[in-house]
């Protein structure tokens, strides 16, 4: 596992109980600064209460989040927003009533009081994700990708310096989720590390530098995606006990 | 704000200052000015109810408040009307900020919010009703005294123009807010508050920040009608059937727009007078009115007034 760093986001010893069901157990982890780092694991396993936890939604119930060396545990989604938190939601959550300008204007009012430099904001960051040609429809009336990208643009109009994505590339077809890869690692170049929860693994393994792997509340491998793929312990958690063995037989 | 914006606003200011020129009648200025203090009032329950989502079901609170404020320190307390005026719009927009701290720092939405903001209005009515300070049951008169400098008027046209002037400001007012970042957040938290948490909006302060403004804005509604009437009691003041007008008048002509209430309260009440000269006043009649046509609003699509006439121009 990685040590902790406390430069940039780290996370230690975090547990969720909801009721009789732990969520999330003792998970510890970092995130680099600069990176691309993913967040795996099967179905059920933790990933968004985990995620919800960082972003400030829900309060964990014992454990610490450190940013930038900073706590932040249960600190409220707008505090953390404008500390340079900034989350996508797995459900789109966009603002249906708005135009797609405005919507991303939102976000972008954020570090920028005055309405023309928010407006500006929001054409520049449409430009980055690809949605200039949509920015005066209304949100409702956008695809599930163009929805998607808006989801995307929103955040990164915070300014944000970590940006959480939570599946934003579900639902989406082969052909865009290519599309929708190189703008990922565009924003990553443009100085904001990314942490993403993601289940197309075809793009975590081209996107992410580093992976965590989340296993029924449980930190179970970390590393980069080739070396975890390879894990037993993860291969077991995808496909059932045994299956490491049973695979490396065939081979 | 550009020129652009205001330039409706404007032209609806100067057009419907030119009314008492051809509207001499006493019985239609009367009307005009009462259909502008319920304008003014919508106005404030547009700024809450239209662009932040938050039905209020008791914006009686607030007009009722501003109305006995302004009437009681004049009365007991020998100030004059014009300051008397401003505190009790500051009265109001406090009381706002009370009530809007309690449920929505408890998080309460939707039904839960209309529920509490009625019961905060009905007891107020009920203290009304029983206090000595607000002259109880026999309610409370502010002396007859016709001067400008006690903001009573010899003629009806001069109230008509400062509530015209008053329904103007909050139109601008309106405006700025569509306009402002406090708008767009407004808006966002009306739309979905999780996502508008999410990208740094404080939803409680935006909302607090709504509500106070939305109250000052239905508490000068209610000033204006105590200085008006001159009367009151807990009936009229803290009574539903303002809080009812506030908000029926937005839905119907466009909650979260900016000339909304106004459309829809002019429409309103011409339609209640009209069918009041038609047949006789028949006790009840307005609301049979205001029931039917918020039943025709809500069941057809477009909602409101101008959607229906989007709706009609598509068709031809």
């Amino acid at each position: 596992m990685i040590e902790p760093d406390p430069a940039f986001l780290s996370v230690h010893s975090v547990s969720k109980r909801f009721g009789g069901l732990l969520a999330v157990s003792e998970a510890s982890f970092t995130v680099k600064e600069g990176s691309i780092t993913g967040l795996i694991g099967p179905n059920g396993a933790g990933k968004t209460t985990l995620f919800a936890i960082v972003s400030g939604f829900e309060k964990p119930t014992s454990g610490r989040v450190l940013w930038r060396g900073e706590e932040i545990t249960g600190r409220p989604p707008h505090r953390l927003a404008q500390d340079g938190i900034a989350r996508t939601f797995q459900i789109v959550q966009p603002f249906a009533g708005l135009s797609v300008r405005e919507n991303i204007a939102v976000g972008a009012f954020l570090r920028h009081r005055r309405r023309a430099d928010a407006l500006a904001v929001a054409e520049q960051v449409a430009e980055r994700v690809g949605l200039s040609a949509e920015l005066d429809k209304p949100a409702a009336a956008l695809t599930v990708a163009g929805r998607k990208r808006v989801e995307l643009a929103k955040a990164l109009a915070t300014q944000p310096k970590l940006l959480l994505l939570d599946e934003v590339l579900a639902g989406l077809n082969p052909s865009e989720v290519r599309d929708i890869v190189p703008v990922v690692r565009a924003i990553r170049d443009g100085g904001i590390t990314v942490f993403m929860i993601e289940h197309v693994m075809q793009a975590v393994m081209n996107l992410c530098e580093a992976v965590h792997v989340l296993a029924q509340g449980r930190i179970i491998a970390g590393g980069t995606p080739a070396e975890v793929v390879r894990d037993p312990a993860v291969i077991e958690a995808y496909l059932g006990h045994g299956a490491a063995t049973r695979l490396a037989s065939h081979a | 704000m550009t020129a652009k914006d205001l330039l409706p606003i404007a032209l609806f200011a100067a057009v419907a200052a030119l009314l008492p020129l051809f509207v001499t009648q006493n019985t239609w200025l009367n009307f005009a000015v009462f259909t502008l203090i319920i304008c003014l009032a919508a106005q404030g329950w547009n700024i809450l109810g239209g662009y932040g989502g938050q039905y209020s079901f008791g914006h009686a609170a607030f007009f009722g408040t501003a109305a006995y404020a302004t009437a009681i320190l004049q009365m007991r307390y020998g100030m004059n009307a014009y300051p008397a005026f401003a505190v009790g719009v500051a009265a109001a927009s406090a009381v706002g900020a009370v009530i809007g701290f309690l449920s929505f720092r408890s998080g309460l939405r939707g039904s839960y919010f209309a529920l509490v903001t009625l019961a905060f209005a009905e007891v107020f009515r009920v203290l009304a009703n029983a206090s000595e300070v607000t002259g109880g049951a026999a309610g409370i008169l502010i002396k007859l005294d016709v001067r400008p400098a006690n903001f009573q008027f010899d003629s009806r046209a001069s109230f008509y123009w400062i509530a015209l002037g008053l329904v103007t400001a909050a139109l601008v007012v309106t405006r700025a807010l569509e306009r402002s970042r406090l708008g767009a957040q407004l808006v966002a938290v009306r739309e979905n508050e999780n996502a508008a948490l999410a990208l740094g909006v404080d939803a409680l302060r935006v909302k607090l920040s709504a509500i106070a403004l939305s109250a000052a804005i239905t508490g000068a509604a209610g000033a204006l009608y105590a200085q008006y009437f001159l009367y009151l009691d807990a009936n009229i003041a803290y009574g539903t059937w303002i809080s009812v007008e506030a908000l029926l008048a937005p839905i119907i002509g466009g909650a979260g727009t900016v000339f909304g209430p106004v459309l829809g309260g002019v429409v309103l009440h011409g339609l209640s007078e009209f069918t009041k000269t038609l047949v006789g006043r028949i006790p009840g009649l307005d609301l049979v009115i205001f029931g039917v046509l918020l039943i025709l609003v809500v069941r057809f699509p477009p909602r409101e007034i101008p959607g229906l006439i989007r709706m009609w121009r598509a068709r031809r």
